[in-house]
């Protein structure tokens, strides 16, 4: 177990590091640079040189990168030669391009927002849409389960901006039962953070759900068929036992792994529905920053997200092996 | 056989009758292409210490008979008629919850692949002993560990106590066989159906697997029904066999009777499948020909008539006449045929016996 997860920590921060690398090498490449769009459009070839100094674009790739590694790990200290000089602590992530806002400031206001609307909405999936799904497979072929699966069709083919517009519409501007989304952080005020993402967790919730309904029932049907259930039934044990205890272990293994996959991606930004309720998160701060070509933020932004998935990879390897006691962590 | 007088009848050794007795057993599933009638009039009795083999090809009916005889066909969608009474209650009718009652308490079932019959993520002497304390309720949680090792002891796995607390996987083919049969004897049932238990494992497994069966039938006087295609199995185990075929009861006999001197030429067909040890290496199997007939449009007449070179031989009855079981000379021996007594056993000792494997 030890020996597994330093492996995998290993593999991970390779990963991490390649991916930076990539970030980096990719923004390069780009032929725009970001002096000249924070210069504006009647801008010289002089102050463009300025401002490249000052963001440390003249130097190397290579310098440049070393530079932005160390400083997420010891700090670093920004000067370009005059008297200006700013020290900035580890884990240093740079400053905006834009307004000199420290990286690690914008995060941590941004990453709140992202993760208290894919927590909550995550919540929601998994216990409407995995419960949807198990339910419709036990009582497959009745009306209950044509419903769920003609709803949860529904739900699959429709679009967070979409659903999302109609919620805004019928709850906040027709009815006004909903102030429009805002956030509150939850340490501040629980039932206002609660309120105020309701429908974003609504929208990411119930399209989520559809897709788990569908993919949880499939997998409970094929677990029915599964000889173990057979075993079980002919053991003598009450179906609600066989179904709850054989069938539903077996079953969950499959959608544990997705779910927490999902989670993962999500984590790094829900760009989409954050814009719609007009949420300040990781996923729009990302879209905006690479607009812009801010990239201390985007290579911040993108690093993040990738360390949410092999994070994510993680537990779930980890969780597998806890329920499937075939899998060997080694 | 529709009538029950044609039921088979065996020699009563017990005053109680024997423990299961099927009469006119129909299992049929209505499907888009149709009724699939996968068991059609199916009459039978095992008595406590007896083992009934039941032979035939894949779709003959005789995984569906044994599922319906333990209440594990949805009722919704099987339709069930005719009797089975085990230990004088008719299953057939009962509700889900009488017939779990009965499950894994007075009768029980060991199945063909233990790998995926056990649960994969549950330890083996868990699985034992939720067996045994569904139906007692009271026992402590180390009293029914303590019966699930006592069991695994009794199948003959080695430390017991170890070996329960490891996972299916863990176990050898053979082991887990053992870990099934300990899983279906923990309550002391009085019926046990075996269905295709050595199927999956190798050889030399299969031959131990065969004789703890015995003993243990022996030690807890259990009635059996052992569902195979192999007749090897069948003529060290059963005391009595059903031969089915299309849904249908073929013929019945001991297990004398059907493997020395069978009368339906389905059953010379299986018997000359069989390779012989005594025989000459050389020699060819000979299969039968084609293949097991369509559940829902079963041909007309004898099922068997398009796959039997005797077919016709009298008259046109085995085209249109669907042929009930009858005895014939010998007490006890039942042949569903429309060939003459007289014929049957020329075709035998001529065509049949000469080649055929077990028989020998």
């Amino acid at each position: 177990m030890v020996r597994f997860l330093t492996r995998r920590v290993l593999v991970g921060v390779v990963t991490l590091i390649a991916i930076s690398i990539i970030v980096f090498g990719l923004f390069f490449a780009v032929p725009s640079s970001p002096a000249k769009v924070m210069c504006g459009k009647n801008c010289d070839a002089a102050s463009i040189a300025q401002v490249e100094t000052r963001l440390g674009l003249r130097e190397p790739i290579v310098t440049q990168y070393t530079k932005f590694m160390k400083g997420i790990f010891v700090g670093r200290t920004y000067a370009d030669g005059t008297a200006f000089e700013r020290r900035c602590d580890a884990p240093c992530l740079g400053y905006s391009f834009r307004n000199d806002e420290a990286v690690t400031t914008i995060l941590s206001r941004t990453v709140p927002v992202t993760i208290s609307i894919v927590i909550g909405a995550a919540i929601l999936w998994l216990l409407i849409g995995v419960s949807l799904g198990m339910v419709s497979a036990l009582r497959r072929g009745t009306l209950f389960d044509k419903l769920a699966i003609g709803i949860s069709l529904t739900g699959a083919s429709m679009q967070v901006f979409f659903f999302g517009l109609i919620l805004l519409f019928l709850l906040v501007y027709t009815t006004g039962l909903l102030p429009f989304p805002s956030y509150t952080p939850f340490t501040e005020n629980p039932a206002k953070w609660a309120q105020g993402l309701i429908l974003p967790w609504v929208t990411l919730g119930f399209l989520n759900s559809a897709i788990y309904a569908r993919l949880s029932r499939a997998q409970m049907l094929e677990t029915l068929s599964e000889d173990f259930v057979r075993t079980a039934r002919a053991k003598g044990l009450p179906l609600r036992r066989v179904y709850t205890k054989h069938a539903l272990r077996a079953a969950i293994t499959p959608i544990v792994t997705i779910a927490g996959l999902d989670i993962g991606a999500s984590l790094g930004g829900t760009f989409i529905t954050e814009t719609i309720f007009g949420l300040r998160g990781l996923g729009k701060e990302t879209v905006e920053a690479v607009g812009f070509l801010n990239l201390p933020i985007v290579v911040a932004t993108v690093l993040l997200a990738a360390v949410f998935i092999v994070v994510a990879n993680l537990i779930v390897d980890v969780l597998y092996a806890v329920i499937d006691p075939r899998v060997r962590l080694s | 056989m529709t009538a029950p007088t044609s039921a088979p009848q065996s020699p009563a050794t017990t005053d109680t009758g024997p423990y299961l007795k099927v009469n006119d057993l129909r299992v049929q599933f209505p499907t888009e292409d149709g009724i699939v009638k996968a068991v059609d009039g199916v009459s039978f009795s095992v008595e406590r210490g007896q083992t009934l083999g039941i032979v035939g090809e894949s779709g003959s009916g005789k995984s569906v008979t044994s599922l319906t005889i333990m209440g594990l066909h949805n009722t919704k969608r099987a339709r069930i008629s005719g009797e089975i009474l085990v230990g004088g209650r008719n299953v057939v009718g009962m509700s889900e919850e009488q017939t779990r009652r009965l499950r894994g308490r007075d009768m029980s079932m060991i199945f063909q692949d233990p790998l995926s019959a056990l649960h994969p993520y549950f330890k083996v002497g868990a699985q034992i002993a939720e067996a045994y304390k569904v139906h007692h309720p009271n026992a402590s949680k180390s009293e029914c560990r303590r019966r699930a090792v006592d069991m695994l002891g009794r199948v003959g796995i080695p430390q017991p106590a170890r070996r329960a607390d490891q996972y299916p996987h863990e176990f050898s083919g053979g082991m887990r066989q053992r870990a099934m049969i300990a899983m279906a004897l923990v309550n002391d049932p009085d019926l046990l159906i075996a269905d295709e238990p050595t199927t999956a494992l190798d050889v030399t497994v299969q031959a131990q697997i065969l004789d703890l069966l015995e003993d243990l039938q022996r030690e807890f006087n259990s009635a059996i029904i052992m569902i195979t295609h192999d007749l090897g199995v069948v003529a060290q185990v059963a005391d009595d066999v059903l031969v089915m075929y299309g849904g249908r009861a073929v013929e019945f006999g001991s297990v004398e009777q059907v493997m020395r001197r069978p009368q339906h030429p389905y059953t010379w067909g299986l018997l000359a499948s069989v390779p012989s040890l005594h025989g000459d290496a050389d020699a060819d199997l000979v299969p039968i020909k084609g293949n097991p007939p369509s559940l829902i449009n079963l041909p007309s007449g004898c099922a068997f008539h398009p796959r039997c070179r005797y077919a016709g031989r009298n008259g046109d009855r085995s085209f249109t006449e669907v042929p009930e079981l009858h005895q014939v000379q010998e007490r006890g021996h039942l042949v569903a045929c429309h060939l003459s007594e007289a014929d049957r056993q020329k075709f035998y000792a001529e065509d049949i016996a000469p080649s055929a494997g077990v028989a020998q």
